[in-house]
Formats: structure tokens, sequence, C-alpha cells
């Protein structure tokens, strides 16, 4: 099958927009759900500050956004798409839904990073007279980094997921294209293609968020 | 007894845990007296209360009864800050040294100093210094994954000495290690005691830790103090049953009923060795002195020893058969001999 030079410029089109939509969206999310995680963590039963009724408040609340498929919730939020952003059209539509979609599913991955950190040292900071914000920042996020950033790996490829479904709200990307000629033109040719680039890119993620967590992690000897 | 002030005093602890079928009381009404430069050991058997008991000296865990009097200042009366500053006061290290695993041995000194905002280049040398102390002077570039766990604790203890602490506290700071290596630690500690005047309150289940460095100790059994004074006091004659547990074993409990009596001679030969010590370590039994007397003739003990063997017939072959092979002079006698 030969693609004429539209084909391709659609194509370098589509992995612009795709990275656009998926980087500002990933690090949109991050910005909220790292705080989010902490919050959960850090106000849990056996958190450093426990306040068990904003803990369970937080935790229904995202499970709420959690539960919801992104494709409805992408529906459900186009008002506030259209508050925040100007228009529900577009690729730059797609990153409220996005946002408010993996916001969440970041913040519990963080809290299983968190949780991971050994109780031992937390106390050992605790016994040195250490204040909270002090444990957060020097003991939480610097022990959990290589978790985190196996968390980021995960969850970066799942908002790449999500963002296929751009194309149903007239966005761009990867994903639309996939849907628009596999799905509606029956050119399964373009929709093989931008599938294997998908595949390149969750691949380039995965490898280097791994390889970046190992290099950083100082207890493999 | 003593003139001195309690840098802790302990008044009337109690701790209570909630739990699914009621409150349980890990501490009940624990008095100590610590003084300023002594090594104090707290012993119990696993789950009597022990690990809760330190905790709350630094208010890891905070009393649910009474108070903890740090240098004449009630901890109770401390708000978040004030005990934060306390602490500071008291380093502490533990059994599974808590290091942080992301930060070079350097670092990890350094860090307790970080948390007080001492400026880097004074942290960095105040670190090497006590790296130098604890013999690890060349490791501080090392991640805690690459040190043995006796260097873990070595760092640790160089941490928790980072601020100047009045107090030590060592939780089962010897447990996760060998002998070997819990004689090295131990005397470390002992030499920082000696040179710092730093109090330490050791926190173990092992007679050894007691025995090896610390001035006075407290027995503590389900939830309460069962004894404390002075460790020499407390071998020599311990008053609870749980001292005379944790002192001689479970061996003890053996039966002695109407058996064997055997008269030892010390001919002088023997006078270098631990005669009875050796024979209780190689039989693995325990004996009964009913009678000794020894007289030093020339530098050389002589005397007489009559044992009581154990009821049961394993150990008295036993012994009998070592007596024989070790070519210690003995004979059976009764009673009336003696």
């Amino acid at each position: 099958m030969i693609f004429d030079s539209g084909t391709w410029e659609m194509l370098k089109t589509g992995i612009w927009e795709t990275l656009y939509m998926v980087g500002l969206s990933s690090l949109i999310s991050y910005l909220i759900g790292i705080p989010l995680g902490i919050l959960l963590t850090v106000t849990g039963k056996d958190g450093i500050r426990p306040i068990p009724f904003l803990q369970g408040i937080l935790g229904v609340v995202i499970n709420l956004l959690r539960a919801v498929p992104f494709i409805i919730l992408l529906i459900m939020l186009l008002p506030v798409t259209k508050a925040l952003v100007g228009t529900t059209v577009g690729s730059v539509a797609i990153i409220p839904p996005l946002v408010i979609a993996a916001a969440p599913y970041i913040a519990r991955m963080v809290e299983s990073s968190f949780r991971e950190v050994d109780a031992g040292v937390i106390e050992a900071a605790k016994s040195m007279g250490a204040g909270t914000f002090q444990i957060i920042w020097k003991v939480l996020l610097p022990e959990a980094k290589p978790s985190l950033l196996v968390g980021a790996a995960i969850s970066i490829t799942t908002i790449l997921g999500y963002s296929a479904m751009a194309g149903f709200v007239g966005g761009g990307g990867l994903g639309a294209i996939a849907i628009n000629y596999g799905y509606y033109r029956y050119e399964t040719g373009v929709m093989f293609l931008t599938a294997a680039i998908l595949v390149i890119i969750v691949q380039l993620v995965q490898e280097v968020m791994m390889k970046l967590s190992i290099k950083t992690d100082r207890r493999i000897r | 007894m003593e003139q001195r002030k309690p840098i802790i005093r302990l008044e009337h602890l109690g701790k209570e845990f909630p739990t699914a079928d009621g409150p349980v009381k890990a501490l009940e009404d624990i008095n100590l007296d610590i003084y300023s430069g002594e090594i104090f050991g707290i012993i119990g058997l696993s789950g009597a209360g022990k690990s809760t008991l330190v905790r709350c000296i630094n208010y890891l865990e905070v009393p649910t009864e009474g108070d903890v009097i740090f240098e004449g200042v009630s901890l109770k009366s401390l708000n978040r800050k004030g005990i934060n500053q306390m602490r500071r006061s008291m380093g502490m290290i533990f059994q599974q040294f808590n290091l942080l695993s992301q930060r070079t041995v350097l670092k990890n000194v350094c860090f307790p100093m970080e948390l007080q905002k001492v400026p880097k280049k004074q942290a960095e040398a105040r670190a090497r210094e006590l790296l130098e102390l604890v013999g690890l002077g060349d490791r501080e570039g090392a991640y805690p994954a690459q040190l043995s766990g006796g260097q873990k604790q070595r760092v640790a203890i160089a941490r928790a000495l980072a601020t100047n602490p009045k107090v030590l506290l060592c939780d089962e700071a010897t447990s996760a290690l060998d002998p070997n290596t819990t004689k090295s630690i131990l005397q470390l500690l002992k030499e920082i005691n000696g040179k710092m005047g730093v109090t330490i309150i050791v926190i173990t289940h092992e007679m050894g830790v007691i025995e090896a460095i610390c001035d006075r100790v407290a027995i503590i059994d389900s939830s309460h103090i069962a004894e404390a004074g002075n460790v020499s006091d407390i071998f020599s004659g311990p008053k609870s049953a749980i001292g005379r547990q944790l002192i001689m074993g479970n061996t003890v409990h053996a039966e002695f009923g109407h058996s064997k009596l055997v008269r030892i001679i010390f001919d002088g030969r023997a006078s270098k060795e631990p005669v009875l010590a050796n024979l209780i370590l190689a039989c693995k039994a325990p004996v009964n002195i009913m009678y000794a007397a020894t007289s030093d003739v020339n530098g050389t003990a002589m005397g007489q020893m009559i044992i009581q063997l154990p009821d049961e017939e394993g150990e008295e072959k036993r012994i009998m058969n070592y007596l024989a092979t070790a070519g210690i002079l003995h004979e059976e006698v009764t009673e009336h001999d003696f």
C-alpha cells in the first residue's frame, strides 16, 4: 500500500497533536495528582498527620471520578470544557476532561508509591524532629522517586489511551486519525499505521521511564 | 540513693492502645529515673511493652497516662513544635537501621542537620567527623544498600549523634546483627558514652547486651516494671521470676529432688580452667552446688565441691561421663557424707 504525501503530512500533524495533548495533560494532571496523592497518604489513618474525615471525602471523590468511563466523562464535562478553554472541539478541548480523568488516577498511583516508603524511615525522621512538610519533601518524595517514575510510565500510557477518544469531539491526534480512517472510511492501512505509531510511542515512554527509574534507584547496587 | 537530678523521669507512665476487642494496656504505672551520663538498659521478652516504652520517651507514642519529664520539662506541656525541638536533643537508632535509601552515607548523616537548617558546609564537616568516629570515614559516598548491617548501624549512630543529643535511644539496635558485629556496635556505644557523655537508653531482649554495657537495668514484664537496679545487683540476685528467667535462661527448671550427689576434688591441676562452667556448657545440663570449700595454696586452688546432678537420667549420665573423660577427680557421695 502506498501513501501519498498528504497522508504523511496528516500523520506528522497527528503525532504532534498527540504529543501535545498527552504531554500537556500529563503535566497538569501531575501538578494536581501529586498534591492529592500526598494529601491521601498524609491524612490517612496511619499517616503522619491523620485527618480521617478529609481523607474519607477525598477518597470518595476520587473513586467517583475514576468510576465514570472516560468517553462518558468527556461528554458530561462539555460545559466545563467550554467554560475552561472556550471551545468544545479540537485538541485543546480534550485537555480538561483528560486532566479531570487522569488526576485522580495519578493521585492513587502516587499514594501507592508513598505507601511503599518504609515506615521505619519516616519514624526515624520523626525521631529527629522533622515536621510534616520536611517529611514530605525530604523523605517521602525522594524515597518514593523510583516508584513514582514507574507510576508515571503507566499513567502517561493510560492518558495516551484516553487521548485516542479525542476524535469523538473533533479533536486531533493519532487516535482521531485511526478512528476517522479505519472506522468511518474503512482505510485499514492508515488505521494500522497509526496504531503502530502509537505502539512505538508507548514503548518509548515505558522504556525511558523504566530506565530512568532503575538508573536513579540507589537501592540497587 | 543518688543525689543527682534525673535527665529523664517517667512518672506513672501508661499507654493504652484501642483494639477491636477493647483497649489493651501496653504499659502501666511505669516509674523510672534515668541519670545523665549513664547507660540504662530496659529488657523484656517480646510483647512486654519495651518498644512502646522507648517510643513514649521521645513521644513517638503519646502516653495515655502519666508524664515524661526531660531535663525538668514535662513533655505533656509541649506543643508539636516543642516536641520536635525536644526530639533534636534525643537521638534514636533502630533495629532496622532506617537509613534513607536514596541518600549517600554522608547525606544520611547530614539529614538531621539539614532539618535544623545547619549550613551545608558546616553540616558536611560535622558529618565527616562523626563518620570518622564510627570508623566509616572512607565510605561517605556509598549508599546504604552497599553496606553491611553493622556498617548501616554505624551510619545510623553517626546520624543520631549529628545534632549533639543529650540522650541516645537504642531500640533493639543489635538484634538484627550477628554476635561479632553486636559486640563491636556495643563497644562503639560504650565508647561514645565515655567520650561524649551521652546518656544511652538501650532496649533489648538479650541479657548479654545489658551485661556488656549497661550500668543500670529495668526489667519489664507484661506492661509493668518487674524490678530495676544496678546491673551487678540484679545479676547476682534477681528478685522477680522474669528476672531469674532472663538471667538464668529456661534450663533451671530442671528437677533435682533426690538425685545423685557428686564430690569434685580440686587438686590444683584444674585451677586455670573453669571446671564447673565447662561441665555445664559441655553437658548442657544444670547442676546444684550443695557445698563448696576452696583454699588458695601457693597460688593454686585446692578444695572440694559437692554438686547435685539433675534428676533426669540422660543428663546425669552425660555429666558422669564428662567428669570421667575430662579426668576430674570425683566420687559419688550420700547426704550423710557431709
